[in-house]
């Protein structure tokens, strides 16, 4: 394994320094659980690693009335160890339950997931389902891009160097509205996503009707998608069948899978309908148990 | 070979034994637990170098130079090896254990000469003062290839206008060798009866073509080797085998010294299931190791194992089978064809014989054909050769069933092979327990439950396995507190330092804890063929015995000595010895006294068995399909087994078990999936999907114990054949769920779905 320096400052502003003095030769670590075996495989041969872990703000996971602010490092388990994230994010709680077993989920990050930018990352669905906003320092200050609009391509994404991911944030969810993300994957765990799928759902008080819907779908393109024409679809329709078979074609329409060792082509956009099916019906499931908090 | 006295034999263990069919904790179970145990690559010998490997990132190409100049001037490298460090070897062969091999062949694949014949081979090494030193070195070696395209599967290999892989090779045709270079190595053949007039007279005739993918065994251990060349020429080699005595075997033969100068010390194993036969690393370990003067090891990666040990093959295969309307089998035909990896020797002769080795043929033909493609070169993975072909003859047998409305269980109890069956191939059954297991399963209560619910389906298959016997070796020193010292140079896998000595207690009607097995590195046991072929209980086992008779030999000798009468007085029995008068010592009493006179008391046995006895099993498997998703889950799963005699049962259900994961794996998700240029996408085991313990049910097992005649215990191998039902099994329990006959492996997701669409598109819904 290649040899290299290790930093960990304590502040987003020295985070941005060091960033910057090392001028595209540093990588920044989260829970280095993609990082430190990409370092391993000779992916990246950076000069200095970056810790972030120890950046407070980083490790945030803060639920207000203007919604949730997950901090970049937090890692998985205390996501999904969040009684109130697994109420009203359940699709984030879902992924981040599945990322990994418990050694991984204990280190890994939703950041570090997202910086990844794997087209099958699990928690990145979730994140565009529920209308995540990605919080970005660098030298010119702070910038938030919708997350749905982070990645460009595998292992892409809009970072310029010496920015950092600082947070993710969510609008707060109201009642009647409920979420989930699921895989497929050939195995039952400790496997990678062969397709996957995010929804979050708004339903009217009698839960009979769409107010508005999210879906989002992971490894059937080069970055995980929001199903822009399956979600705007469901708005103002009677929850059931007809609806759910609409959004399954028109999320099945913008996935362009690859063929290779985990699916095909033909599997992935079938899947990519099921799923979607999938999503929903435990989305709208607890959209109607939940009466608003 | 020693005679044997057969008169202990019984019908079932069921007490009728004092030790053997009981459940004593592993000797080695406390160093496995606690993890000080030690492995390969626990070695660390003072001075020791690691070493890395260059391997081709071509699946087929010329190798036109290496210069590895740039490597040997990197601070830090201390060596560099090449194939021109390895003695020449055309035209030697050498039988090594494992039948004849072509020596240019194995010296090839341990180090590549003038050619890549598949992603992975080896082509230098280097060895360094840190690993991360003989890593950077390798990437400085430079290589000029001359690509040339790859050939992957065995259909396609045999094509007249397919890349060769070697210029040499000419088909063996039925013992006519060819003019012309070729990929297919051999042709073989065997008949029984006449086929035509078999089939004119039944009733249903099917046939059909399967397809299986190349699966590797999946051992956890990756292979190491640490070998010293001591300056007075010996070299040892510490490392994980299945062969103690081939490896230094194969290893002299490879750097052309006399096998005495090779010692082996086998360290603990972590798993082989065939795959830690064949010699990869010690030849190179060695040669580096004498140009530094130092200790060397070498450790492969994940992907090396995958990319560049032995797998077991893919497969193409053509089963006719011909049925009357009494629902007996008239006439069988196959013809297989393997794939032998980059050298030829693929199992295809095992899958040959076995492919109907479980029914009572009367007319039949079976062709296999052994081929050369650009991936490693094969190796044995339990009963080799064997699963591939039960997959394809016993989802035939159940189509056939379903044409003829005919129970599968009972089809293969009226057709199945017994006592007097003569297999196509020649060889005629002594007893065995195929009829056993088959009804075994009939009666079992999961098979009397009925299965209920949408898209879950119950399948059978069944499978035959030969075992093996030949050589081994065990010594035994009796202690003078009444223990017994056994040593032995079997390397234990499965649980068999207590199913050896289980079986030398049971002759000296001693506890099994008062043996104290150790398993011994070549210099100290006399010879013992591999831990494989599921002969270690049978034969190594049957060595004990014979050490533990030549014990109660001396010990009746010693007896009639102290008591001064003659030793046709005295007896053992019973653990101790009698003699006139009630006299009588037991065997710890007698231990004490012989201490006090007399030489001490070593026992010692070698055998070379000639009848392991076949092996038969049976699986019965429930599965549920998700008809979306094409994602099999299997609900219930019970195998039964003729084992003979069970010495431990524990560990013979352990065995039944772990081969069934293993089949299961091999049906459901395990592939090496290639691209067009050959190289492996999934060799890491993220994406080579072997099952996790998420993704099974318990295994049920059914031991079934018709004693093995050629056994002083009956003991019959246990190990591979549990392998061989699972794929068909599942197979057809996922017809049963879906309507979809499949006949490609693995039934993965992608392949199951794409059936389901079809069919659902033929039906004319959605
Ligand atoms: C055994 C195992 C199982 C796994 N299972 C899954 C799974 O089921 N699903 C799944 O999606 N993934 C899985 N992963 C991949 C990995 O665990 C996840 O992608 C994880 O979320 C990465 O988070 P991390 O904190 O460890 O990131 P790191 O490895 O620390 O970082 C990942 C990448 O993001 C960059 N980065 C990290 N934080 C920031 C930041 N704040 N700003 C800018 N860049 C940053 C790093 O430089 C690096 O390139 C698995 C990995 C392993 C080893």
């Amino acid at each position: 394994m290649h040899d290299f320096e290790y930093e960990a400052p304590t502040t987003v502003a020295d985070a941005v320094q060091l960033l910057a003095n090392h001028n595209g030769s540093a990588r920044i670590l989260a829970g280095g659980t993609d990082l430190i075996d990409q370092i391993r495989l000779g992916r990246f041969a950076p000069e200095v690693v970056v810790d972030v872990k120890k950046i407070a703000d980083l490790q945030a996971l803060e639920i207000s009335a203007d919604g949730l602010k997950l901090g970049a490092a937090t890692p998985c388990y205390r996501i999904y160890g969040d009684e109130a994230v697994c109420r009203d994010y359940s699709a984030l709680a879902d992924a981040t339950k599945i990322i990994g077993g418990a050694q991984i989920q204990s280190r890994a990050s939703v950041g570090g997931n997202l910086c990844n930018s794997g087209p099958a990352a699990d928690s990145t669905p979730a994140l565009i389902a529920l209308s995540a906003r990605a919080v970005i320092a660098g030298p010119g200050g702070t910038r938030e891009v919708p997350v749905e609009e982070f990645c460009t391509g595998p292992g892409k994404n809009v970072l310029q160097p010496g920015e950092l991911l600082t947070a993710l944030v969510m609008p707060a969810r109201p009642a009647h509205s409920g979420s989930h993300y699921l895989r497929f994957i050939p195995r039952n765990e400790m496997d990678i996503a062969v397709v996957g799928a995010g929804a979050s759902v708004v339903l009217d008080a009698a839960g009979e009707t769409f107010v508005s819907a999210r879906i989002a779908l992971g490894a059937v393109a080069a970055t995980p998608l929001y199903a822009k024409e399956a979600s705007e679809l469901l708005a103002g329709k009677p929850v059931g069948d007809e609806a759910i078979e609409a959004a399954m074609a028109a999320s099945r329409k913008i996935a362009v899978p690859i063929d290779d060792m985990r699916g095909t082509v033909e599997f992935r956009k079938h899947v990519t309908g099921v799923l979607t099916r999938r999503a929903l019906e435990k989305a709208i499931a607890r959209a109607r148990e939940n009466a608003g908090s | 070979m020693a005679t044997v006295e057969k008169e202990q034999q019984a019908v079932s263990t069921n007490g009728h034994y004092k030790v053997i069919g009981t459940r004593p904790i592993r000797h080695d179970g406390v160093d496995k637990v606690t993890g000080r145990a030690r492995y390969g690559a626990d070695t660390r010998l003072t001075g020791m170098l690691p070493a890395a490997m260059l391997r081709s990132p071509h699946a087929h190409a010329n190798i036109k130079s290496i210069d590895t100049s740039k490597a040997e001037a990197l601070p830090g490298v201390r060596a560099v090896v090449t194939s021109a460090d390895l003695p020449d070897a055309t035209d030697r062969v050498a039988n090594l254990g494992e039948g004849t091999v072509n020596l240019k062949h194995l010296s090839d694949n341990v180090l590549a000469g003038d050619k890549v014949l598949y992603r992975g081979h080896a082509i230098a090494a280097v060895a360094a003062d840190n690993i991360h030193i003989a890593q950077e070195a390798v990437k400085l070696i430079q290589v000029e290839y001359e690509l040339l395209p790859p050939v992957l599967t065995a259909l396609e290999a045999m094509k007249p206008d397919a890349p060769l892989l070697h210029d040499d090779l000419r088909t063996d045709d039925l013992g006519e060798i060819a003019d012309t270079p070729s990929n297919v190595a051999t042709h073989i053949r065997f008949e029984k009866g006449d086929v035509e007039a078999g089939f004119a007279a039944a009733e249903v005739v099917v046939e059909r073509e399967f397809h299986t993918a190349t699966v590797h065994q999946g051992y956890i251990e990756p292979h190491n080797a640490t070998a010293l060349w001591n300056a007075d020429g010996h070299i040892t080699i510490w490392m994980s085998t299945q062969g103690t005595c081939t490896a230094p075997q194969q290893t002299a033969e490879l750097l052309d010294l006399p096998v005495s100068r090779v010692k082996v010390v086998p360290m603990e194993i972590g798993g082989g299931f065939g795959g830690k036969i064949s010699v990869y690393l010690p030849p190179v370990a060695a040669i580096l190791s004498k140009k530094t003067g130092r200790p060397v090891q070498l450790v492969m990666s994940r992907t090396d194992v995958f990319e560049a040990t032995g797998p077991t093959p893919g497969s193409a295969i053509r089963i006719k089978m011909g049925v009357d309307g009494q629902g007996r089998i008239t006439a069988a035909e196959a013809w297989l064809a393997y794939e032998a990896g980059a050298y030829p020797g693929s199992p295809v002769g095992a899958g040959a014989m076995c492919v109907f080795a479980c029914y009572d043929v009367p007319n039949g033909k079976v062709d296999g054909y052994d081929i050369v493609v650009n991936k490693p070169r094969t190796n044995a993975y339990r009963a080799p050769g064997a699963t591939n072909a039960a997959f394809a003859v016993e989802t035939v047998v159940d189509e056939i069933c379903e044409k003829l409305k005919l129970d599968p269980i009972e089809f293969r109890i009226n057709n199945g092979a017994k006592k007097g069956t003569r297999r196509i191939d020649g060889p005629v059954y002594p007893r065995i327990g195929m009829e056993e297991t088959m009804a075994a399963i009939r009666d079992c209560e999961h098979n009397r439950t009925p299965l209920e619910g949408k898209h879950r389906g119950r399948g059978v298959a069944t499978g035959f396995w030969f075992n093996i016997g030949l050589k081994s070796t065990a010594q035994a020193t009796v202690n003078p507190d009444g223990t017994v010292a056994l040593i032995e140079g079997s390397t234990d896998i499965g649980g068999t330092r207590a199913s050896i000595a289980m079986q030398l207690a049971e002759t000296l009607g001693i506890a099994a804890e008062d043996v104290v097995p150790t398993v011994v590195d070549t210099d100290s046991i006399g010879y013992t063929d591999v831990t494989g072929g599921s002969r270690v209980t049978f034969a190594t086992g049957w060595a004990a015995y014979l050490a533990a008779k030549d014990i109660q030999g001396q010990m009746i000798e010693r007896a009639a000595k102290i008591w001064d009468c003659d030793v046709t007085a005295v007896d053992y029995k019973d653990g101790g010895v009698v003699g006139p008068d009630g006299k009588r010592f037991s065997f710890k009493e007698i231990a004490a006294e012989a201490h006090k006179i007399g030489e001490p008391v070593i026992g010692r046995g070698s055998a070379d068995p000639q009848e392991p006895g076949g092996a038969f099993g049976t699986h019965l498997v429930d599965v549920e399909v998700d008809m979306d998703t094409g994602k099999v889950t299997i609900l219930r799963y019970t195998a039964a087994q003729d084992v003979g005699t069970a010495i431990h049962p524990a560990y013979v259900e352990g065995q039944i078990q772990g081969g069934a994961v293993q089949g299961i794996g091999w049906a459901l998700n395990e592939e090496y999936f290639y691209d067009d240029q050959g190289t492996m996408r999934n060799s890491t085991y993220l994406d080579y999907r072997m099952p996790t313990t998420y993704d099974l049910p318990m295994i049920d097992t059914i031991i079934v114990e018709v004693p093995n005649p050629g056994h002083p215990y009956g003991v019959r191998g246990v190990g591979e054949v549990p392998i061989v039902p699972p794929p068909a099994a599942l197979a057809n329990a996922i017809y049963q769920a879906t309507g979809v006959r499949m006949h490609e492996l693995p039934m993965s997701p992608p392949r199951l779905l794409h059936e389901i669409l079809k069919q659902r598109a033929s039906n004319g819904d959605q």
